[in-house]
């Protein structure tokens, strides 16, 4: 056993939004007060109650429109550096079984700028009031009873889809094989080092600047760089497949 | 649709034009994934680029309401470069008929049309028949009558640069377009069309839809797998509402309301049953009699239908532009009538020209507004401009059931009739509709049976018992009265049928009054178990092999999947594609394999179209009020004074209501509008803005906007802007981006917009209202379908 994994075919979201919306149905989250600013995409980002959003990107290239769409959630890293990077016992858990990365209310004594610099795709969110952080937790209580999570549940197309890590890598190597016959800059992004592995079928960036991980990422806390510098070393290496 | 959702796997080429599937029709796109999988070529021909286009091979742009130039144009394609489908073409469709001397067409005009009436004299479109009374062929089609040199000749005019010039979709992109179109033409391809409301809703909708599908009979696309004219409906049971007859001019099983002249049973039956001379022609629609007989048993058991009859409401002449919605509306607001239930529809926001339906509720004197939460309709008189103290209508709320909290079938886009069961009781003093609609006849016979009423006989006698268990709505009693029983013992062929059984098949139903049936296509639905809740994925290799799965659920006609399935066959029974054979013919078992066949008669015994009086796919069709063959006019408000097939600018037979001003070149109006949907939100958002999830993912009215177009106007993307148009104006925010482009016109720059038509002042107050404060009250006219895909408005920055 190798735990779980998502793995997340981009070129089959069609930014229906289905697993944005069970994803707060499951988990019972209020929903944001939102506006519309001039884009689909809303909320516009993660927050302590959107733990998944999808991200809406228009990119003009040579004249034609290209839209991308991405489900954006927590990784579940393999090695996740939230977890080396917390300093309080029990809030952030790694289950063992599935590789579920799970914050817990304990994250409240975690100093927030630390956890969420650690993270290299920018996931995790704190509730201002009470200080606790939050992000997904893989559906640990539905996967724990032989269930999806919720989003995965949804997902209409295909797009999402959940299972024994070993199996997961198998299918997004088959689906990458053929998506590259139509797109042939297709890559796996960030395989080895994450849980929710996505197929991109163009540059990452096309997506969102958080999509991979960044070898040259620049730290956001300078004070804290020495740290995070050693922290983020497995991250670093982070290569696509 | 002719087919059903999983068969979109099955095409060649899936042709998205006037619908945008991936948004509205979410989980259909796994289908379309899947043919895209096995190398399918998807096509989305849209105004816009959309979640749909961001998914599909190809996009191309034309001008909101040009559709028929662009497939105009693809007839002319296919005709000139000789790639039709030869043998399909010949021994399925019209083509080789000869037309009638007096079918004629001259510069946008039809023979036989009188501009008092605006209608035409359809008596001149049709074909010329034998000494036996069969339509004259010409199977060679060189005849200069013949339809297929009529159509060559009609859509000669439809060249590239007329149509790129008027469209504004690039002669590069529409020769594309074809191309990939064109190639399904081929015994083993199969091209599909998924259109919706892009469409429909248009002065020129049904002749849209017809232009398709005489591309689909020119190609051979009709009766085969992965192939088909297919309607994507907006709303998951529509389907079966309109088979149910919820509409003016048909009654359940599209039987034609009758008209007032036709005072007797017999008459009827003799207008509206069509009658072939030709042997080979099924003719199916000669048994209208028995479905008809069978229809008013079920709904008057104890009464001959001769005398049911005459209690059925009529209609008096006028058709759609005297029935239809706009013309309900334009009767209230004339004082017309007084009472109204508006139920389960939200007519305040999603009807044309909402201003007009607003101010006509003003004038009921009371309304029944059944519905699960408030709504701009039944709180109508606290709308915007609205003075409470000087509205007399009493509005009388019911809350009813939503749909997982009630017993009963819906009828998908596919045809299929699925059982679903109640979930979660419903909520607070709300009921089921049948429940709600079964209390108010109860109440209102009783009332009869107390104070009697002019005409009380159709109220006393009605059969209602039929609906109920224990005096309740029962939704089996009701699929079971629907599907239809023997009502004494019939002996058919040498089976005997006992009086209390429930008819096996619509074959077996009688004009004499022995057997019910409240909807025709339905019988065999509910027999000796309810087949809409079968969940079965058991099929045959030959079923598997294009997914037909006859065991889950049930599907009308007889559980066929895919409607004029014996056209997916050589005129021997053997289908053009093996590999995706829909039937086939067992010459030694002599049956039909596969599907469920358009009848069991051997292949060369009856022609494939068995719902044609002639029993071929009408390529001329000489039914619709508006012409036997797609003509290319301008909606009825548009930026252009003059297109270059005709100098008939509209539909001469649109519908239209006097003192309307509409806008036509007008430079206050200078932008093309459409309305639309998003995933997000479902109709007028009456049920999706009260959820909180679906209310945050899209919050307010948006208005997209092209780069070009927000620089003309000074408008920066995420500002509020006005739009207004000649009937009303609302804001929005805008949404500026290279998803819309100009469009050149008659070498013009013109500008598209478009809007949702979800929202509605009641709720979420930062939302916004409706887009149909702009459309105008113009409609198709056939169906009377509004036009609000094409209208002309202005933006400007808030």
């Amino acid at each position: 056993m190798n735990g779980k994994s998502f793995f997340v075919d981009l070129s089959k979201c069609t930014a229906c939004r289905g697993c944005q919306v069970s994803c707060k149905q499951w988990k019972k989250l209020p929903a944001e007060k939102t506006v519309n600013t001039g884009s689909h995409q809303n909320p516009a980002d993660l927050s302590f109650n959107t733990l998944k959003v999808v991200r809406f990107s228009e990119r003009v290239d040579k004249g034609k429109v290209r839209w991308f769409f991405l489900p954006d959630q927590c990784r579940h890293c393999v090695e996740p550096p939230c977890k080396m990077a917390s300093s309080v016992e029990g809030s952030i858990l790694h289950d063992q079984a599935t590789g579920a990365v799970v914050f817990t209310p304990l994250t409240a004594q975690e100093d927030f700028e630390i956890i969420r610099g650690a993270c290299p795709y920018d996931i995790p969110r704190q509730d201002p009031v009470t200080k606790v952080m939050s992000k997904c937790d893989m559906c640990i209580d539905r996967v724990r009873a032989g269930m999806l999570p919720a989003c995965v549940k949804t997902c209409p197309t295909g797009a999402m889809n959940f299972g024994d890590r070993d199996e997961m890598l198998k299918l997004a190597q088959k689906s990458l094989a053929g998506v590259k016959k139509k797109w042939p800059k297709a890559q796996l992004v960030n395989a080895d080092d994450v849980r929710v592995i996505f197929l991109a079928v163009e540059e990452p960036e096309f997506y969102a600047k958080t999509l991979m991980a960044q070898a040259s990422e620049q730290m956001r806390f300078a004070t804290r760089r020495d740290l995070l510098a050693q922290l983020l070393r497995p991250v670093r290496s982070m290569t696509s497949v | 649709m002719t087919n059903h959702w999983i068969d979109f796997q099955n095409s060649d080429c899936i042709l998205i034009m006037g619908s945008n599937p991936a948004e509205n029709h979410p989980i259909c796109w796994k289908w379309v994934t899947k043919a895209q999988e096995r190398g399918s070529t998807v096509v989305h021909v849209d105004p816009r680029f959309t979640r749909t286009s961001a998914k599909a091979d190809m996009h191309f742009m034309l001008r909101s309401g040009s559709d028929i130039a662009v497939l105009g144009g693809m007839i002319n394609y296919i005709l000139s470069n000789d790639l039709i489908f030869k043998d399909y073409v010949v021994n399925y469709t019209n083509a080789s008929f000869l037309v009638s001397g007096k079918f004629g067409f001259k510069d946008g005009l039809f023979a036989g049309y009188d501009a008092q009436k605006r209608a035409y004299d359809k008596s001149n479109w049709a074909f010329e028949v034998d000494a036996d009374g069969v339509p004259k062929k010409d199977p060679t089609l060189q005849d200069p009558r013949c339809v297929y040199q009529l159509l060559k000749k009609h859509y000669a005019r439809y060249d590239l640069k007329k149509v790129a010039g008027i469209s504004g979709m690039p002669k590069d992109d529409l020769v594309k377009l074809y191309k990939a179109y064109a190639a399904t033409g081929k015994r083993d391809k199969a091209g599909t069309i998924l259109y919706a409301m892009g469409w429909t809703q248009h002065t020129v909708g049904v002749q849209n839809i017809r232009a398709m599908c005489m591309i689909q009979l020119l190609l051979g696309n009709i009766g085969i797998a992965g192939g088909g004219v297919n309607a994507l409906r907006g709303e998951s049971n529509v389907q079966g509402s309109t088979d149910q007859g919820l509409l003016f001019h048909i009654l359940p099983g599209y039987l034609p309301t009758p008209a007032s002249a036709l005072n007797s049973l017999a008459v009827y039956n003799e207008k509206n049953t069509p009658v072939s001379k030709d042997p080979k022609s099924a003719n199916w629609w000669q048994n209208r009699p028995k479905y008809m007989a069978s229809f008013l048993k079920s709904m008057w058991e104890e009464t001959e239908p001769e005398q049911s009859y005459s209690w059925l409401p009529k209609i008096d002449p006028g058709g759609s532009g005297a029935y239809s919605w706009l013309a309900l509306f334009d009767k209230m607001s004339k004082g017309q009538f007084k009472g109204f239930f508006a139920w389960g529809m939200n007519p305040a926001c999603s009807g044309a020209n909402a201003n007009k339906t607003r101010k006509a509720l003003a004038n009921l004197d009371w309304m029944v507004n059944v519905n699960l939460f408030e709504n701009e309709t039944g709180w109508f008189w606290q709308g915007p401009d609205m003075d409470p103290k000087t509205i007399k209508t009493e509005v009388f709320f019911l809350p009813c059931a939503a749909s997982i909290e009630k017993e009963g079938s819906i009828t998908n886009s596919g045809r299929w009739m699925q059982w679903r069961y109640a979930g979660p009781s419903p909520y607070g003093e709300s009921k089921p509709d049948g429940d709600i609609i079964a209390h108010l006849f109860k109440e209102i016979q009783a009332l009869y049976k107390k104070e009697k009423g002019v005409l009380s006989e159709p109220i006393l006698k009605a059969t209602w018992n039929k609906t109920n268990k224990h005096g309740e709505f029962d939704p089996h009693a009701t699929a079971k009265l629907i599907n239809g029983a023997f009502l004494k013992d019939v002996t058919i062929g040498d089976k005997v049928y006992k009086k209390g059984e429930q008819v096996p098949s619509f074959a077996m139903l009688q004009a004499d009054g022995s057997t019910t049936s409240g909807n025709w296509l339905y019988a065999g639905s509910y027999t000796d178990k309810n087949k809409a809740a079968l969940r079965d994925t058991k099929q045959t290799s030959e079923q598997a092999a294009i997914g037909l799965f006859p065991n889950w659920s049930w599907c009308w006609p007889v559980n066929r999947r895919i409607l004029y399935n014996r056209a997916s066959c050589d005129p021997t029974g053997k289908p053009w594609n093996q590999a995706k054979a829909v039937v086939s013919w067992n010459a030694a078992d002599k049956k039909w394999i596969g599907d469920v066949p358009d009848g069991p008669w051997a292949p060369e015994a009856k022609y494939p179209f068995i719902m044609t009086k002639e029993g071929f796919g009408q390529i001329f069709g000489p039914g619709l009020n508006d012409g036997p063959f797609p003509e290319y006019y301008e909606p009825l408000e548009c930026p252009v004074s003059g297109h270059p097939f005709s100098k008939q600018l509209h539909n001469p037979t649109a519908i239209a209501f006097e003192g309307e001003d509409k806008a036509v070149c007008d430079p206050r109006y200078p932008f093309v509008c459409s309305t639309y949907r998003v995933t997000e939100h479902w109709q007028t958002g009456v049920l999706t803005r009260w959820l909180p999830w679906l209310i945050e993912a899209e919050p307010q009215m948006f208005c997209e906007i092209s780069p070009e177009l927000a620089k003309l106007r000074g408008i920066a993307n995420g500002d509020k802007v006005t739009v207004s148009s000649l009937r009303g104006s609302l804001w929005a925010v805008a949404i500026v981006t290279p998803r819309l482009k100009p469009f050149k016109v008659q070498g013009q720059t013109l500008h598209q917009v478009g809007i949702p038509w979800h929202f509605g002042w009641i709720h979420p107050k930062d939302g916004g209202d409706s887009a149909n404060l702009l459309s105008p009250s113009v409609g198709d006219p056939n169906t009377g379908i509004p036009e609000t895909k094409a209208f002309m408005v202005n933006v400007r920055k808030a």
